[in-house]
């Protein structure tokens, strides 16, 4: 079941395998060494991996600012001494850019995806172990975030709000909360049927205890491996509210944006003009494969 | 059958009441108040006040939306403030846009998906089966306004064999069906079609194989029944869950299209919403979501239909 898309649906159930809490190490280290074994997965991971950190070393990385333009060096092409990767439409370098530009675009992707990973994951929890009224309210809720395509419900958010960062990444918190909250019902509802938390029950434990030792245990990996597989669809969505002038302001380095202010360099630049876009497309498949690779090693059945 | 739908029919209206909710809101989460957008800052405070009276916003908010749902159920969505036509009929038209290019798109990516799927499925030799992995992988992956900058790269400038822009001639006032449009449609088209054609295809390569490992089909097999007899068998298993997912692409693809409309300067309504952002044309933003959400409900509750009558085991509550 195609779990991981572009458009967060949720077509069917991901089925929990039950593991008592005592077999918790044991499962993690079985893992780890899966994911060791998988050369696809460390590759994505390195490239990720390279990626954030030279975001976050931009500034100590001896490149040229990127805010400094000039009239005189405009859409320099690929290959120009001082600047291999070229100028953009204000004469600013591309690479220094391109790397800043990782900055806002990452953090753009990730941070709504954690966010709605603590609260949907929250609700989803909470609906699933609770059940009853508790979970109708909570899942009528979702289904009302459901009737919108998510493409949409994020634009007209952002277009009602505004344009700016955080506008951006509170709605597409909201776009990614449903999803979650979603699949953490559906696998919790599943764990609370298993016999070992009836057992926990019957044997006193706090409704709290078994949530924390025996539920989370179980769900937790589903889950995780569900919310990663929605950071690919997060960059490009945050990416594509900056390309409609919707997120990040001009002119703050961001892939998105970058790529609509280069549209006009089609046709003097066109090879310039598509950069920006591959940066977005290698981000997106790194994190889409590495998501593939976690199912498979923490064997998830989707 | 008949009773199912009705039940899923009623169970929409408290959705649907959500979903109303929530496009009532979209207006005043907009910073400052909805009058801001149509008057000058500047204004005197008589004039704001008389606008605020006539619109209705000196009212509480649980009135005005009871006012505003009362009137939109009425199919009257109000006035767009930037072109002062009725919002319903500006919908309207961009909306047969918006549908032309999702059928051209969903056909494409559909079919394409229902055979690389299918052939990855039932591939005896790994290559044929990385290679469809990895076109859905991209189709997935692939920020498709980037795409869409691409074929307009290759395709117009570079080539120049396929219009950049538009929806046909420059003098055209509506889509036909002739060759000067149907140029103008490729582009979009494909960009548009990658997305679905990703998900499907994982979906169906998937679905088809796990069919295939049945018992049923070993069975069929051990009888004598020809090949292609069993890929009918097959297919018909694996439609419903298929099914599913391609009503959603679908829906996300026409929610979903105003990034490509953008690129393209399609007129549909993600080319319409985006102009209504921009102009701060708070009606038009609110009738466009309004009816696109209405329509992807309307879409999703025909699917679930359509899933019931290919598989009579599903058997809802």
């Amino acid at each position: 079941m195609a779990l991981q898309s572009p458009s967060l649906d949720v077509g069917g159930a991901i089925l929990v395998k039950p593991t008592p809490a005592s077999a918790g190490r044991g499962y993690w280290q079985s893992v780890g060494r899966r994911l060791r074994r998988d050369p696809v997965t460390l590759i994505c991971a390195a490239i990720l991996i390279l990626l954030v950190l030279a975001s976050i070393a931009a500034p100590y990385l001896y490149l040229a600012d990127p805010y400094k333009t000039s009239m005189l060096r405009r859409l320099y092409p690929l290959g120009s001494p001082n600047h291999w990767l070229g100028t953009d439409e204000l004469g600013r370098d591309m690479f220094a850019r391109l790397i800043y530009g990782g900055r806002l675009s990452l953090f753009m992707g990730v941070t709504p995806v954690v966010c709605a990973l603590l609260i949907g994951g929250s609700l989803g929890i909470l609906a699933g172990f609770v059940g009853g009224k508790t979970n109708m309210a909570i899942m009528r809720i979702m289904d009302v975030f459901y009737a919108f395509p998510s493409v949409l419900l994020a634009i007209s958010l952002s277009g009602a709000m505004g344009a700016g960062t955080e506008n951006t990444l509170l709605s597409l918190t909201l776009v990614f909360i449903p999803p979650i909250c979603r699949v953490s019902e559906s696998v919790t509802t599943q764990v609370r049927g298993f016999d070992f938390v009836d057992a926990a029950k019957a044997s006193g434990a706090s409704a709290f205890t078994i949530v924390r030792v025996h539920v989370l245990g179980n769900v937790l990996g589903p889950i995780l491996v569900y919310a990663t597989s929605l950071i690919s669809v997060a960059i490009i969505l945050a990416a594509g509210l900056s390309f409609l002038g919707l997120g990040v302001k001009p002119p703050e380095p961001e892939w998105g944006l970058m790529l609509n202010t280069l549209r006009q360099a089609i046709y003097v630049n066109p090879v310039l003009a598509a950069l920006p876009g591959v940066m977005i497309f290698i981000t997106s498949i790194c994190f889409n494969l590495m998501s593939d690779g976690l199912r498979a090693a923490m064997d998830v059945k989707a | 059958m008949l009773l199912y739908a009705l039940r899923r029919l009623i169970y929409l209206i408290p959705v649907a009441f959500g979903v109303s909710l929530l496009v009532f809101a979209l207006v005043h989460l907009a910073p400052g108040d909805p009058i801001s957008a149509i008057v000058p800052p500047d204004a005197p405070k008589e004039v704001v006040d008389k606008l605020k009276e006539y619109y209705g916003f000196d009212k509480p908010l649980p009135v005005q939306y009871l006012r505003w749902l009362g009137v939109t159920l009425t199919g009257d969505l109000g006035t767009s403030i930037g072109t002062g036509r009725s919002v319903a009929s500006e919908v309207g038209s961009a909306f047969g846009n918006t549908i032309i290019l999702a059928i051209a798109a969903t056909s494409l990516a559909f079919t394409l998906a229902v055979i690389l799927g299918t052939a990855a499925a039932y591939a005896k030799s790994r290559i044929v089966d990385r290679l469809v992995t990895m076109i859905s992988l991209i189709g997935v992956s692939v920020p498709h306004f980037w795409l869409a900058i691409v074929l307009v790269i290759i395709f117009a400038v570079e080539l120049g064999v396929l219009p950049p822009m538009g929806i046909g001639p420059e003098n055209s006032t509506g889509w036909r069906f002739d060759r000067a449009h149907l140029a103008h449609m490729v582009l979009p088209t494909i960009a548009l079609s990658v997305i679905p054609l990703g998900v499907v295809t994982r979906t169906v390569r998937s679905t088809v194989k796990e069919t295939l490992s049945m018992e049923f089909v070993t069975a069929l097999q051990a009888k004598g029944m020809r090949d292609s007899r069993i890929l009918f068998h097959v297919l018909k298993n694996a439609a419903p869950t298929c099914l599913a997912v391609m009503g959603l692409q679908a829906g996300n693809l026409i929610g979903g299209s105003i990034l490509i409309e953008t690129v393209f300067a399609w007129p549909g309504t993600g080319f319409l919403l985006n102009s209504a952002i921009f102009r701060r044309d708070l009606p038009i933003l609110q009738g466009t979501t309004l009816v696109l959400a209405g329509f992807f409900m309307l879409l999703n509750l025909t699917v679930d239909i359509i899933q019931t009558m290919v598989d009579p085991r599903i058997k809802r509550g």
